[in-house]
C-alpha cells in the first residue's frame, strides 16, 4: 500500500485524525508520518517570541494621523516643502515611511518637526545625560554650573553660608573657565 | 573560544551570582553611539559602514587596554545563519543584525559580558551585561568603553538633543538598561498584570522574554525614555522598581508556601522527575519545568541540584543552539525535542549531587 501523501512509499503507519464528527483514515510513510508529528507538535509548541519593533510603532504615529491618511496624490504637500537632509538626503518623508534618521544633520535640518514628536516619546526634548569630551567642552561646565547654582540656593535657604561661599568660588572658577574656552573657539 | 561561544551553555554573564539573584537573573546596559560624519547604517554606503567598523577596530586595543579583557571580531559575512542565530539566543546580536551581513560585525570579549555590535541600527551598540541585580557596574564598563572611542573620534551629538541615534526613541542617552527576572510567585498569584499596567507610568515597559506569555514565567523589565532624564536616573529608577518587584515576589513566594506548600514541593519534585527522565521535550516545556524545580532550589525543597542548572539548562534548551550542537541545519521538530531532553538529562545529572545512572 502506498502513502496517502506523497504516493510513492511504502505506507507504515496509520493515523487516525478527528475533527469535529469526521474521522479521516490516513496511511502515511515514515517520513510523511514524521513531518506530520512535527505539524502537531508544532502547534503546541512555542510561538517565537514577539519582536516589537519601534519602527512599526513609529509609522503607526504617523500612519495614523489625519494628514497622511487623507493624503491623495492629488492634494499632496507642495513641493516646496519636501527639502532633503543636505548631508545624507533623506526627507521626512522618507523618515515617515523607515521610522529611522538618516544621519546626525537630519536632526538639525527637521528639528522643528522632530522636536514634538521627542516630547510625544520622551516627554522632554532635552539632554541631561553624559557628554562626550570632545563636542561638548563648554557643555560639560554649564551642565556643572546649573548644578552649583542649585546647590548654592539650598545651602543658602538652609543658612550653611560658609559652604554656600565654597560652592560660589566654584562657579567663579568654572564662570572663568567657560569664559576662556569661548573666546578661543 | 570561537568555538565555545556557539556550544557553551556556561555564560559567565548569567552565573547565578549576585544581589538577588534568586528571583534576578540578569542585569544588562547598552548604549548607542554613532560617528558624527558619516550617515547612519541605513543611508551609509558599504564604504562609509566599512570605514565606521575600521574605526572602532582601530580602538579595540584601547578598549581592551581599559576594560582589561581581550576581544574577537566576529563579522556576520562569514558566518552561518545558524551561528547567528546562536548569537541572537545568546542574546549578543539582535534579530535585526542578522538581516544585513555587510560590514557588520560583533566584537566581544572571552566572558562575553562586554560586546560591540557594528552597524546595527547605529554605528554601535556598546552592550555590558552582569548578573544579578547591578547596573551601576556595567553602566560604568560601557561609559569606560565609550571613553576610549570617544577620545579619538567625534560622536554624533547635539547640546539640546544629545546622542543622535538611528532611531528617535533611544536619542538622548542612547541608553537601554534592561533587567531580566523569574517570578514565578507573581505568575501563579495572578499578579504579573499589575506590574504590566503600572509600568508605563514609571517610564518602564515590561515583557515576557521569551514571548508574550512568558514561558519559564521569565520577564523583562527595561527603560522607554532615553532623553530628559540623566543615565544615573534612568538606571535608578529601573533599579528602585526591580526592587519592589522582587520584594512583591518574595511575598508572593512566601504566601503560595503557606497556603500551598505540598502544591509547590509536588510541582518542583514532578518537574525534576521529568527533567531527569524525558525523552523529548518541547523548548516550551523545558522552560516551564525548569522554572518550577528552581523555585524548589530556591525555596530549599530541592537541595540536591546545583543553582546554575536554571540558567544553564535556558540556553541549552535553545532550539538554534541544540541544532547547532548537533552541526546539522534543518533538524526536524521530533530530532530537536529529543536533542533537548538528552541535553537536560545530561545537565541535571552533571549538577545532582547524588549521582544516579539516568541517561
Ligand atoms: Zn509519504
Ligand atoms: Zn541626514
Amino acid at each position: 500500500m502506498l502513502c496517502d501523501n506523497c504516493k510513492k512509499n511504502d505506507a507504515c503507519m496509520h493515523i487516525t485524525q478527528i475533527n469535529g464528527n469526521n474521522k479521516i483514515d490516513r496511511y502515511l510513510c515514515e517520513e510523511c508520518a514524521a513531518k506530520y508529528g512535527d505539524f502537531i507538535m508544532q502547534e503546541h509548541s512555542e510561538n517565537q517570541p514577539e519582536i516589537f519593533s519601534v519602527n512599526d510603532f513609529l509609522s503607526g504615529i504617523f500612519n495614523n494621523s489625519p494628514n497622511d491618511q487623507q493624503t491623495t496624490p492629488a492634494n499632496a504637500p507642495p513641493a516646496g516643502e519636501e527639502y532633503a537632509c543636505p548631508s545624507c538626503g533623506m526627507t521626512y518623508m522618507d523618515f515617515t515611511r523607515s521610522g529611522k534618521i538618516g544621519c546626525g544633520t537630519c536632526y538639525n535640518t527637521f528639528r522643528n518637526r522632530l522636536e514634538p514628536l521627542l516630547r510625544r516619546i520622551h516627554g522632554s526634548s532635552k539632554h541631561t545625560g553624559k557628554i562626550p569630551h570632545r563636542a561638548g567642552k563648554t557643555l560639560n561646565i554649564q551642565q556643572e554650573l546649573a548644578l552649583l547654582r542649585k546647590q548654592i540656593e539650598t545651602y543658602v535657604d538652609s543658612e550653611e553660608y560658609e559652604k554656600a561661599a565654597q560652592v560660589r568660588d566654584c562657579i567663579r572658577r568654572l564662570e572663568k573657565e567657560l569664559n576662556l574656552n569661548e573666546g578661543r573657539s | 573560544m570561537l568555538q565555545n561561544i556557539f556550544t557553551d551553555n556556561n555564560i559567565t554573564w548569567m552565573d547565578g551570582k549576585g544581589t538577588d539573584s534568586d528571583i534576578v537573573l540578569l542585569s544588562r546596559i547598552r548604549l548607542a553611539r554613532n560617528f558624527k560624519d558619516l550617515p547612519f547604517p541605513n543611508r551609509a554606503s558599504t564604504e562609509q559602514l566599512a570605514d565606521a567598523r575600521s574605526r572602532l577596530l582601530s580602538v579595540l586595543d584601547k578598549i581592551s587596554a581599559t576594560t582589561k579583557t581581550n576581544y574577537i571580531c566576529l563579522d556576520m559575512d562569514k558566518l552561518t545563519d545558524l551561528q547567528k542565530r546562536v548569537l541572537v539566543e545568546k542574546h549578543l546580536i539582535s534579530g535585526n543584525f542578522t538581516k544585513h551581513s555587510d560590514s557588520r560585525s560583533l566584537i566581544v570579549n572571552a566572558d562575553s559580558d562586554i560586546s560591540i555590535m557594528v552597524n546595527e541600527d547605529d554605528h554601535l551598540r556598546i552592550q555590558c551585561m552582569k548578573s544579578g541585580l547591578d547596573l551601576s557596574d556595567p553602566m560604568m564598563t560601557a561609559f569606560d568603553t565609550d571613553n576610549c572611542i570617544e577620545e579619538e573620534y567625534d560622536i554624533a551629538f547635539d547640546d539640546n538633543m544629545g546622542y543622535l541615534t538611528a532611531c528617535p526613541t533611544n536619542l538622548g542617552t542612547g541608553l537601554r538598561a534592561s533587567v531580566l527576572l523569574h517570578l514565578p510567585g507573581l505568575a501563579a498569584t495572578n499578579q504579573i498584570a499589575k506590574i504590566i499596567n503600572i509600568s508605563p507610568q514609571l517610564g518602564l515597559a515590561v515583557r515576557g522574554f521569551y514571548g508574550s506569555n512568558a514561558p519559564g514565567n521569565l520577564f523583562q523589565i527595561a527603560n522607554q525614555l532615553s532623553l530628559g532624564f540623566n543615565e544615573k536616573e534612568l538606571t535608578e529608577n529601573l533599579s528602585r522598581a526591580v526592587q519592589e518587584i522582587v520584594s512583591h515576589e518574595r511575598e508572593a513566594r512566601r504566601a503560595l508556601l503557606a497556603y500551598a506548600e505540598d502544591k509547590v514541593c509536588d510541582q518542583a519534585w514532578r518537574a525534576l522527575g521529568i527533567l531527569k527522565y524525558a525523552r523529548s521535550l518541547s523548548e516550551r516545556e523545558l522552560l516551564s519545568l525548569v522554572s518550577n524545580v528552581r523555585i524548589g532550589i530556591d525555596e530549599k525543597i530541592i537541595t540536591s541540584i546545583d543553582v546554575d542548572v536554571f540558567n544553564k539548562l535556558i540556553i541549552a534548551g535553545r532550539t538554534n543552539y541544540l541544532t547547532n550542537l548537533q552541526e546539522k541545519e534543518n533538524m526536524s521538530q521530533r530530532e530537536i525535542d529529543k536533542k533537548r531532553a538528552d541535553i537536560a538529562r545530561e545537565i541535571i545529572s552533571d549538577s545532582s549531587s547524588d549521582k544516579e545512572v539516568i541517561s
